[in-house]
């Protein structure tokens, strides 16, 4: 499954690595950060697509402590 | 400016004065360093506080933290004034950069500002405004003269014309009246309308649009990638180097104090933003022009390979021609007017509902009364004969003269030919063909002139597939194709060119969706309210224009060359920098000025991909 979700990050270099780290969570098999649009979409497992988010959540934050995403 | 922007740039002012002020303060040591200390927290807090978290989070090479580390440490080497300095121009930098691309940002979404408010529905009788999103299909909505087409629908009150140029870039008004499709996104200019809905909002041509625009950009494009791929190797490889140059040299050379000095302008110089902004910002302002001029791009790959593609594809009917049948030619007899063959031939096939038939009666121009018609018989496969007027009339093709023993002259004209006769006398032929686009030609010659090999794919016969591309100058006609030679086709010149060109397939959606998505660029036309061309393409031109092709091209090269620009000057003045800074001729005031300098000249130079491109000028 993949959705998209709206994210606030402030510089591209840091949209790059977020995007980096989340392709490396377990369990997303793709991940796309898109600065100019302040997007993010995702791919994962359907079933435990909620709990993945978290970890995204997580990864992001590690890698650029001031970003927002806004889970739906 | 948004309110963290404004706050940016009133810490930026503040520690600017306190700083200048600081020059005329006549202190020493410890003094001075701590009077430092105000403007250079004031101006820098966040940066720190993010160099702390990031070093946590095991960043090491982020840019908070090298930032930190090249103004704090020099600050332990006594140049205090120089530490403030450098954050200065770091955050103006920041400041500039997220300005112009919110500006940017909101320059995209005004020219995608075809999102409805509301829409009047009727209910009992009375009118109500509703969100566009709760209106139901089968639900008759009253759109207003001024007002925006909020779903798509079928007229079933009233004309109007319809302003498309918000979805197609084409000025020129559309007439609809009752019976006619309407499409979300235009605006209605002249009369009062009453729509039937017939999709919901969510499927309507405004949402897909706006969903593809705002999508666009994630689907990156391979200098994007590569840059971003060169970022991640570039800062921690700059940043070895700043280690050795602090180290390696004074151990022979001693001066540590000068060798730190410089390794630390490194640090600043490793910073890979201006790098890496300019090339999203670059493709996002591209498919944002594009769409200014009715092209839809579905991501920045898929610009970024419309630069290098050398081979275009056209499926004919629909495409170079309108994929309407119209009346060509009329070859009346000796003795016989244009006039009364067609009205004789018009009359004979009153009845039918062929598109051959329609194309007859359309191509009359004064009324034909169907009372003046008896006695219709037709003749499977060959046409039909009828009473006109009292006469014996026969139209139809050569089979049918034949069977009719009436003594005819062939026509060998591209296109369908119907042959009349009355009381077994041929009167004349007229010929129906399909009709070329007026901007096909021009479309055709520009890319011939851009040096594009072109290529026509036809289900058609060979003499009407070469009458088309003769008239057009197209380099290469495959006629007689079932849908499923054409992917073949198109296969074969995959497999035989070279892999770095590329090739498109221009379609209009209807039976090429196969081949749209096997294509290295499908291009499907007159995306206006086509599900399957805005699906199965990557890109959408939203009126029938193919002149819209050369145009896009244009669009793609030019932003593919602000894109190489910008890396190239960037990396050329990096790269000076740490040359320079090596040497100990540019310090860490002026690397941080170049960077600074380098990412503004770079957002604006991506910033002129925005800009509309006018027409071709002729003879280029």
């Amino acid at each position: 499954m993949k959705k998209k979700f709206k994210i606030e990050v402030d510089c591209a270099n840091c949209a790059a690595k977020m995007e980096e780290a989340v392709k490396k969570v377990p369990g997303v098999t793709d991940a796309t950060v898109s600065f100019m649009t302040q997007k993010l979409a995702v791919e994962a497992d359907d079933e435990r697509f909620d709990a993945i988010m978290g970890e995204v959540v997580k990864a992001c934050k590690k890698v650029e402590p001031d970003c927002e995403i806004h889970l739906k | 400016m948004s309110r963290k922007q404004k706050i940016v740039l009133i810490r930026i002012i503040a520690a600017a004065v306190m700083t200048v002020a600081l020059h005329f303060v006549p202190v020493e040591g410890i003094w001075q360093l701590l009077l430092y200390l105000i403007p250079y927290l004031v101006i820098g807090y966040d940066v720190l506080r993010k160099a702390f978290l990031g070093i946590r989070g095991g960043q090491m090479f982020d840019e908070n933290f090298l930032m930190a580390v090249a103004t704090i440490g020099a600050m332990a080497l006594g140049t205090c004034g120089e530490a403030v300095e450098v954050m200065l121009f770091y955050q103006i930098g920041e400041l500039f950069q997220s300005y112009a691309v919110g500006r940017s940002r909101r320059s995209i979404a005004q020219l995608m500002d075809i999102r409805p408010d509301s829409a009047s529905i009727e209910r009992d009788g009375e009118l109500v405004e509703v969100d566009p999103d709760e209106v139901e299909i089968g639900d008759v909505i009253v759109i207003r003269p001024g007002e925006r087409v909020p779903l798509d629908g079928e007229v079933i009150e009233g004309t109007s014309s319809l302003n498309t140029s918000a979805l197609t870039g084409e000025s020129l008004p559309r007439a609809v009246a009752e019976g006619d499709p309407i499409i979300s996104g235009c605006v209605n200019e002249t009369g009062l309308l009453r729509v039937r809905v017939t999709k919901s909002f969510d499927d309507s041509t405004v949402s897909r649009i706006l969903d593809l625009v705002e999508n666009s950009s994630l689907k990156k494009a391979k200098a994007e990638n590569f840059i971003t791929r060169f970022a991640r190797w570039y800062t921690p490889s700059v940043c070895c180097l700043a280690l050795l140059l602090a180290v390696v040299p004074p151990l022979f050379l001693g001066g540590w104090a000068e060798w730190i000095r410089r390794a630390l302008s490194f640090l600043v110089i490793s910073c890979p933003c201006a790098l890496v902004i300019s090339i999203p910002l670059s493709f996002f302002g591209g498919i944002g022009g594009a769409s200014r001029s009715g092209i839809l791009v579905k991501g920045g790959n898929y610009l970024e390979a419309l630069a290098s593609t050398r081979i275009i594809v056209f499926d004919k009917t629909g495409t170079l021609t309108r994929g309407v049948f119209a009346v060509s030619d009329v070859l009346p007899e000796k003795g016989v007017s244009a006039d009364s063959l067609l009205e004789t031939a018009a009359l004979a096939e009153i009845y039918s509902s062929h598109p051959i038939s329609r194309s007859l009666r359309e191509a009359v121009t004064a009324p034909l009364d169907a009372n003046r018609v008896s006695e219709v018989r037709e003749i499977a496969g060959c046409g039909l004969t009828a009473r006109v007027d009292e006469r014996l009339v026969a139209a139809g093709n050569a089979r049918l003269m034949a069977q009719l023993k009436i003594d005819y002259t062939p026509c060998d004209k591209p296109g369908t030919v119907v042959y009349v006769a009355a009381e077994n006398r041929f009167l004349g032929a007229v010929i129906i063909s399909d009709r070329i686009k007026p901007a096909s030609r021009e479309a055709v010659d520009a890319l011939r002139a851009q040096g594009i090999r072109t290529v026509m794919l036809t289900g058609d016969t060979e003499p009407v597939a070469k009458a088309v591309g003769d008239e057009l100058g197209i380099d290469e006609i495959h006629a007689g194709l079932l849908p499923g030679d054409k992917v073949a086709r198109v296969e074969a010149m995959l497999a035989a060119k070279n892999t770095r060109d590329k090739l498109a397939f221009v379609g209009d959606g209807i039976n090429d969706a196969p081949v749209l998505s096997r294509a290295d660029i499908g291009i499907a036309m007159g995306g206006i309210g086509s599900d399957a061309a805005i699906e199965a393409a990557d890109i959408v031109l939203m009126d029938d224009d193919p002149a819209k092709i050369p145009l896009g091209m244009r669009i793609s090269r030019r932003c593919l060359r602000i894109v190489r620009e910008n890396i190239a000057f960037a990396l050329a003045v990096k790269a000076a920098c740490l040359i320079l800074g090596a040497l100990g001729i540019a310090g860490m005031q002026a690397a941080i000025f170049a960077d600074v300098g380098v990412m503004v000249l770079a957002v604006l130079n991506a910033t002129r991909t925005l800009r509309a491109i006018g027409k071709p000028r002729r003879g280029r």
